[in-house]
Formats: structure tokens, sequence, C-alpha cells
């Protein structure tokens, strides 16, 4: 069955040598991905791994370069989860592009079934919505986990707030920013600022004192009423991850599940890790994770969680 | 928090994020630092990012005063 590019790898018509000098491909970077069929015979799409879409100009010059000189119509597509790809180029020439690649510090993505480089959007580094360090956060887990085999693809992404930009309700594991409002009230003059800024009605102004009523369960943790509030009488109580599981896109997407909320930075590898670990013992091959978590039942993986998920709280309804 | 001296004023009513904000930016530009700049801005979705932005440059929003449909804030110019 063609489901995975390893699975196609013998079919690619190979011939080796051209004018009677010895060739040789090395399949196993066929297989750990990013070297995709295209439909022109002998060409490929080359994928680059640039976890959380951004890119040095260095490289990106560098990599300008080396696309100018492989790619047969001299052209460039941005994927879906941010990397620069690279199209026709033809694969007699994967050895040297990669040796390029390598060169300049720059490594071929993956497909099939594993650890997808994570996506992720500006984040709290420049981003004025960001609560997270996505960009850091995609690196690490980049580091950590690229390549890891799974039974399906499997799809992380870094959002810092909860406008979600990187959609994590359609990854198979997702983290969004999040960050617990905590209020002063000797410093609070009761300006209604944050009631005004509040999009979520969960801030009320005291109509006598101005002074705002927190109805915690309308709180998505976006804070907005941190930024706003003149006296910094809104502060952050912590700041984490919010923890989506489950979703994907595709013919028959799914919505991922929230599973825990807060999850400090420094825990999320343990996150990654014990998920994955549930997910071989659980899955088939060909399997996503959100359909297994369907078929087994989210009780198994929250009971398997348990310890990992205790530094975090639960989750309210609807978020 | 009253009574504090305003060196110069914009009423913003009717206008629109981002050009709010961004006349705002103009404005307090053109002052010194310390001197006090009062603006005038309507409640609702085109208010919701001033405060934010004015915090995220490093300005102080000394007095808020809340009249009806709008907000009159004065705004420290820092930096």
């Amino acid at each position: 069955m063609d489901r995975f590019i390893e699975d196609k790898t013998n079919k690619v018509q190979v011939s080796l040598g051209g004018g009677g000098e010895e060739k040789k491909i090395n399949f196993n970077d066929l297989k750990t991905g990013g070297f995709i069929k295209q439909r022109q015979k002998d060409l490929f799409t080359v994928r680059l791994r640039c976890p959380g879409g951004k890119i040095t100009t260095k490289h990106l010059i560098e990599i300008s370069k080396i696309a100018d000189k492989y790619s047969q119509k001299g052209v460039i597509h941005l994927s879906y989860r941010q990397s620069l790809e690279i199209l026709y180029v033809d694969y007699k020439e994967f050895s040297s592009i990669v040796d390029e690649l390598t060169k300049i510090g720059m490594q071929v993505a993956s497909c099939g079934p594993r650890v997808r480089v994570p996506t992720a959007c500006g984040g709290c580094e420049y981003n004025p919505n960001g609560l997270t360090d996505t960009q850091g956060m995609a690196q690490m887990v980049d580091k950590k986990f690229f390549g890891t085999p799974t039974h399906h693809k499997f799809k992380t992404s870094f959002s810092g707030c909860p406008l979600d930009c990187s959609r994590t309700r359609e990854m198979d594991l997702g983290f969004q920013g999040v960050v617990d409002p905590a209020w002063d009230e000797p410093s609070c003059t009761g300006c209604t600022i944050c009631a005004e800024v509040c999009i979520e009605d969960a801030i009320d102004a005291d109509p006598e004192t101005g002074k705002p009523i927190f109805k915690a369960d309308n709180c998505i943790y976006c804070g907005d009423c941190i930024r706003a509030c003149p006296t910094s009488s809104w502060t952050a109580r912590r700041t984490g991850h919010l923890v989506r599981i489950g979703g994907k896109h595709g013919r028959h997407p799914l919505e991922a599940k929230a599973m825990v909320n807060f999850i400090p930075d420094e825990n999320v590898p343990d996150v990654i890790e014990k998920t994955i670990e549930w997910y071989k013992a659980n899955g088939v091959r060909g399997e996503r994770i959100g359909k297994t978590l369907r078929r087994v039942g989210y009780d198994s993986y929250q009971a398997f969680m348990e310890e990992t998920f205790k530094v975090g709280s639960p989750v309210k309804e609807d978020i | 928090m009253s009574d504090i001296k305003v060196d110069d004023s914009i009423d913003l009513r009717g206008v629109i994020c981002p050009m709010n904000f961004v006349k705002t930016k103009l404005r307090l530009e053109a002052l010194e630092d310390g001197q006090v700049l009062e603006v005038t801005l309507d409640t609702g979705e085109a208010f919701q990012n001033v405060p934010k932005s004015i915090k995220d440059e490093g300005h102080k929003i000394v007095e808020v005063k809340r009249e009806d449909d709008h907000f009159k804030l004065k705004i420290e110019k820092c930096g």
C-alpha cells in the first residue's frame, strides 16, 4: 500500500550513472522523508526543516543559491507547515544537494509516520499578544523529538495565545499559550479599562467603584486585562500551555480535545514523551492518535498521563 | 489622580483601529518626556487595543475617565 513514502521508494525509477559515472542513491535519505515524489519523472520536492517557520536571512540567501542550482524550474514553495520546499530536484542529485544543505547548517525535513517539524507563531519574543516563547519551544521540540517513529504522522504546534494562529485544534498534539490573571485591589483605581478590553465578558465593572468583577468561567486566559491595566493591578499569576490532543485536518478532520491547562515550559517535553508512549502502546499502524483516542477512550490516556499532568490544572469545558 | 496638567489633547472619536493609535503615537512624538497628552476615544472595539499598545510602547496612562460612550485617557510620554 502506498501509504508512506517508504512504501513508494521501491517504485521510484532509478537509473544509476550518467556518462558512465557511477552514482549511488542513499535510500535511507528517502526513508527519513523530506523527499517527495513529483508527477514529473525523476523529479522530487526537497522539503527543508524549518521549525517554527523562522529562518535567518543568511540561511535564506544560501538556500536560495542552492535552490537556484538544483531546482530545474528555479522555484521554492512554502509548505503548509512553514518549511521551504525546493521543487523539481532530480533524484540523482540528492547526495549533492544534501551535502550542500548540510554545509550551510540546513537539514531535510520528514514525511511519513513520525514526529514532524513543529510549527509555531511568532510568540512572545515580538508579537504583542504572545504569552509563550513558541519559537524557542518549537526549536526545543524539533531537537528532541524530530523523526521519532510513530504509528502515523504526528504533528505538533505552538500558539502563543488563545487567538491560536498555529491551529492547535488541528494538531495531534498542540500547545497554546495561556496566562492566569490575578487582581490586586489596593492598586486598582477603578478605571474600567479592563472591563472594556475584555471581549470574553469575563470582567464587569462595578457600577459603584468601577472595580472589576471577575467571572472566572468566561476567562480564556488571553491576558488582555493584564496588558491594558494602567496601574498593573492585573498581573500574571502563572503562564503556561493549554494542551490539546487528537486533532487533524485532511479528508476527515478531527478537533483536538483540551486535556490539561497551564503546563509550564519545562514540562512540555514530558507531555510529548509520555503521549508518544501511550500512542505507541495503544495505537495501530496507520492510525492517527485522534482515532486511537476515540477508539480506546480519553480516560485511558488521561489515566496514563495523570502524573505528568499533575503540574497543570484541569481544563474547563469549551475552551 | 485628578487635575493632571495636559500639554496637548486630541479627540479620536470616530477614528478606528489602528489609526487611533497611530494618531496618538504621532502626537506623543511631538511631546517631551514627562509631558501629558489627553486622548478621547470611543468605547468598544475601537478602544480595545489602544491602552495595550500605549503600554507596549512604554508610555504611562496616568488618568482614565469614562464619560458615557467614550474614554478620556491622560498619557504621560516616556521615552
